[in-house]
């Protein structure tokens, strides 16, 4: 056969370089934790020992988007903080994946009601939604999985040449 | 003698003029009266020695969704002194959705006048920062008032772009 055979027994294994990176980038998915209600107490709960988030590699919680993969919004999101939680998403590098973890997160949940966003895919591109209000761990463990299968797919080179965005004004907004 | 007979002598004695029709719920007592005397009403309470209602927990309104006297403004206020809670009850009018500030009375009074200009849109006149505290600044509408959709109107606040 090819090169495996040649390289069996020797200490090498063989893969693509797609395979390798995509396998890098999920195993070290780092959330952005958008604790803004409720849900936050059961996404800190997922990151302690008990249900232990770092067995999937995503205990790095950073409170600075520069250095996050996915977006976890956990919470309810008005209309107000909407624009807080896209620019948090704009000042995360590519590649990037969204989670709306909750009810409130992905519809609106209980409050239909004029001050809140029915559903954050309104203004993101939302890859998982995590049932519940709120979810459980093992819930939001689930989604992570589910992002991680999603990365497992990727080709590295689907993240070359994505625009540079727009400079945001500071007052402005 | 107690103190809500108390209450009922003082303000009759100092404001004869005040017409004040008194409520009762459940223990607690409530005094409507008309809103040109809010300021030396709530004055009176906090410097009387013997009422001493030093303390502006909360002032909101109720939306009656009614004519006349569509709202009412609603104070609550307690007497450390006495331990005893009393609300006030202004009517106000909706061609005419004002009334004037107690700031000068209790310094609190600051935010929870914003909060209610901010929900029912009823004017506190000389308030020192009268803006809106939870809704947007270019926020067009008072969302509390009884013709306001509960789910909003579509559009009446931005949302980021996609
Ligand atoms: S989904 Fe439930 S728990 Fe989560 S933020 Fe909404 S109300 Fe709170």
């Amino acid at each position: 056969m090819g090169l495996e055979a040649k390289f069996m027994n020797e200490g090498f294994l063989t893969s693509t370089v797609d395979a390798l990176v995509a396998w890098a980038r999920e195993s070290s998915v780092w959330p952005m934790p958008m604790g803004i209600s409720c849900c936050a107490i059961e996404m800190i709960a997922t990151a302690g020992p008990k249900y232990d988030i770092a067995r999937f590699g995503s205990e790095v919680m950073r409170f600075t988007p520069r250095q996050c993969d996915v977006l976890l919004v956990a919470g309810t999101v008005t209309y107000k903080m909407a624009h807080v939680v896209k620019k948090i998403y704009d000042q995360m590098p590519e590649p990037k994946w969204v989670i709306a973890m909750g009810v409130c997160a992905s519809t609106g949940g209980v409050y239909r009601s004029y001050p809140v966003v029915q559903g954050i895919d309104t203004f993101l591109p939302v890859d998982v939604y995590v049932a519940g209000c709120p979810p459980r761990p093992e819930n939001l463990l689930n989604g992570l999985m589910m992002i991680q299968e999603k990365i497992k797919k990727t080709k590295a080179r689907e993240f070359q040449n994505i625009p540079m965005l727009e400079p945001v004004k500071i007052n402005g907004n | 003698m107690e103190i809500r007979e108390r209450i009922e002598a003082l303000l009759a004695e100092a404001f004869p003029e005040v017409k004040f029709e008194y409520t009762d719920f459940r223990g607690d007592l409530r005094v409507l009266f008309s809103k040109e005397h809010v300021i030396p009403v709530c004055k009176f309470l906090r410097d009387n020695e013997e009422l001493a209602f030093s303390m502006c927990e909360d002032i909101t309104a109720i939306d009656w969704a009614r004519q006349p006297n569509r709202f009412s403004v609603v104070y609550h206020i307690y007497s450390l002194k006495n331990k005893y809670r009393l609300r006030l009850a202004c009517d106000v009018e909706e061609h005419e959705a004002k009334i004037d500030t107690v700031t000068s009375v209790w310094k609190s009074a600051n935010w929870y006048e914003r909060e209610t200009w901010d929900m029912y849109g009823i004017n506190f006149e000389g308030h020192p920062d009268l803006r809106r505290m939870y809704m947007a600044e270019e926020f067009e509408y008072f969302p509390l008032r009884k013709e306001y959709p509960m789910i909003g109107i579509p559009g009446d606040q931005p949302l980021p772009k996609k």
